[in-house]
């Protein structure tokens, strides 16, 4: 009789804090007894992505995050923000916060680019920690499953801002509003920011980037797209319950659509305060 | 009630017959192959399912029911004759259910109708139509049988017709697709990709045939066992050596080195996953796999080839 072995942990070599792994075990997921879940996602592949990213979190960047009680402890939920950075810097740090300020910890699940489904390493890391590529089907799978979404409906629109842009918002797609009414999600709006302090984007090279099989190459002063150890801002902002029909017109749905991106802007001109010193934190208003 | 399985002599086809015998059903079958030593009371006709004697067994046996397990894949037969088997063969075994008063039909297909591709969604649902078969030719025969027993359900409404989208069979036999990849020692994977895979113990297969008779089910449904593991997992719970080849070299590695042969269009296969969503089938008829993959992958694993 041969006994089953615990499955492999990837190649990937990362190291687990044993705090973090503990608290990855709160998770409230369906991991099967190998640590993987229906979508799989591995337990341990999180514990080594919270440990990484734990650092840059906690140490490496000066987080401030107001707000957090606005997630859903449990239940649906569709975090809604903009993207602030050249490189999803925004993501990470929505994901580690969903990780570390709440409780119980949960995972931020985003809506991925189309092309990292077919990079290696990048395609098998990113299935492992949850992050599908951006389909509605995967959008309302996971919704009516009760995770917790984070859309950024900018898209690669919205990482490709400038330094000098970084504060604005671009054009929002419509789809996460029509997905918001059709699965009853309550949509969280949030705003990053600093990321554009921290990956000082001056110009984005789409050519090479096509090469390397990216939507483009954000450039910095200093070349590399790597984040320098600025202060970041993160606000959640209270629950948006949309009523209405997802097959509503497009005029209905863009009004949805208007009123979440002006509560984003105004939790990322407080933020902007809040980072510059001219907006205490108890004065934020997250309505 | 009396059940006409073709391709009986298969290792589905084997284990279907058992689990209706068992439920006191009359079973008969048609295959190419012989069948030595049937269980007492099988009547297995070796013919080919195209020709004129397959039909005569429609006639004089006039069964109630009828399972169609004839189709053949590229591991066991080359384009042209494959094309003439699926789609010739499930053709006419359709057309000698509604001529000769066949109340029920199964159509046993196979989850790569839904193909595998970076862009697709985990858990396809029966509605999909089949994408990226461009990219794996080898499929499009059967993709075609499928959608074509599918048809039954408008042009004979007399027919009862269940088609079954099954995922990959694993168990003790060692037989299937999935099976003749995992032969070992060695697996090849592509490095960098780690695809879930959806399987099931080849006991749950056939009951899940037997029950989709038993419930009369009508319709297009996918079966899926326990949830989909990641490629890796198998091959370690398999016992095997997981052999990740850089892209551009594994077409060339194939066949080389103690590694299966796979036909250029499996790549995709071993890169994404091809995951079904089965809640409707198990809605309709309260199956339930009695193996979780663990089991299942163990049973495959100390069974020796």
């Amino acid at each position: 009789m041969v006994t089953p072995r615990m499955i492999p942990a990837s190649l990937i070599p990362l190291p687990t804090d044993p705090d973090i792994a503990a608290r990855v075990d709160a998770i409230e997921l369906p991991f099967n007894r190998h640590g993987v879940d229906p979508f799989g996602v591995d337990k341990r592949e999180l514990a080594k992505l919270y440990t990484l990213i734990g650092w840059f979190y906690r140490r490496y960047f000066d987080v401030s995050v107001f707000g957090q009680h606005n997630v859903p402890a449990r239940g649906r939920g569709m975090l809604v923000g903009n993207h602030s950075g050249g490189v999803a810097l925004d993501a990470v740090m929505v994901i580690a916060s969903a990780f570390f300020d709440l409780d119980p910890p949960r995972l931020a699940q985003g809506m991925a680019e189309k092309f990292i489904q077919r990079v290696p390493f990048l395609a098998w890391f990113t299935s492992r920690i949850g992050q599908l590529t951006g389909l509605p089907e995967h959008c309302i799978r996971l919704l009516e499953d009760d995770r917790l979404l984070m859309v950024f409906p900018e898209g690669a629109r919205g990482t490709a801002k400038l330094y000098r842009e970084r504060d604005s918002l671009v054009g929002f797609g419509t789809g996460f509003v029509r997905l918001a009414l059709q699965t009853g999600t309550p949509i969280v709006p949030f705003a990053f920011v600093g990321g554009g302090e921290a990956i000082p984007t001056i110009t984005n090279l789409y050519k090479p980037g096509k090469l390397l099989g990216i939507p483009y190459l954000p450039v910095t002063p200093y070349l590399a797209p790597l984040p320098l150890p600025v202060s970041l801002q993160l606000l959640y902002g209270e629950p948006i319950e949309l009523s209405g029909s997802p097959s509503d017109s497009d005029d209905v749905i863009a009004g949805h659509v208007n009123t979440v991106k002006d509560r984003i802007a105004s939790l990322l001109s407080q933020g902007r305060s809040v980072r510059e010193g001219r907006l205490s934190p108890e004065e934020i208003d997250f309505g | 009630m009396k059940v006409l399985i073709t391709g009986i002599a298969g290792n589905i086809g084997r284990l279907v017959t058992q689990r209706l015998l068992d439920h006191g059903h009359e079973v008969i079958g048609i295959d190419r192959r012989p069948w030595y030593h049937p269980p007492e009371g099988v009547r297995v006709f070796q013919h080919d399912i195209r020709k004129r004697p397959a039909e005569d067994v429609f006639r004089t046996q006039r069964p109630d029911a009828m399972v169609h397990m004839a189709t053949v894949t590229h591991l066991t037969h080359r384009s042209e004759d494959r094309f003439r088997i699926n789609l010739g063969g499930t053709r006419a075994v359709f057309d000698h259910c509604n001529t000769y008063g066949v109340k029920q039909a199964i159509f046993v297909g196979r989850h790569t109708y839904y193909g595998a591709a970076p862009d697709s969604a985990l858990y396809h649902t029966e509605a999909e139509p089949p994408m990226a078969v461009h990219t794996f030719p080898e499929l499009s025969d059967l993709v075609a049988a499928d959608l074509y027993a599918g048809s039954a359900l408008w042009r004979y409404p007399n027919v009862d017709t269940a088609v079954l989208r099954m995922c990959y069979t694993l168990g003790p036999l060692r037989q299937g697709t999935l099976a003749a990849f995992l032969r070992g020692p060695r697996v090849p994977t592509v490095m960098g990709f780690d695809p879930l895979f959806q399987f099931m113990h080849e006991l749950d297969t056939a009951e899940a045939i037997c029950t989709a008779l038993d419930k009369g089910l009508r319709g297009v449904f996918n079966v899926a066992g326990p949830p989909p593991v990641p490629l890796s997992v198998v091959i370690q719970q398999a016992g095997l050596v997981n052999v990740p080849i850089p892209e551009l070299l594994f077409s060339l590695a194939l066949g080389r080195f103690g590694l299966p042969k796979l036909p250029r269009g499996a790549l995709a296969h071993v890169k994404h996953p091809v995951v079904m969503d089965s809640s409707a089938f198990q809605e309709a008829t309260g199956w339930k796999p009695a193996h979780d993959e663990d089991a299942t992958l163990l049973a495959f694993r100390t069974a020796e080839s």
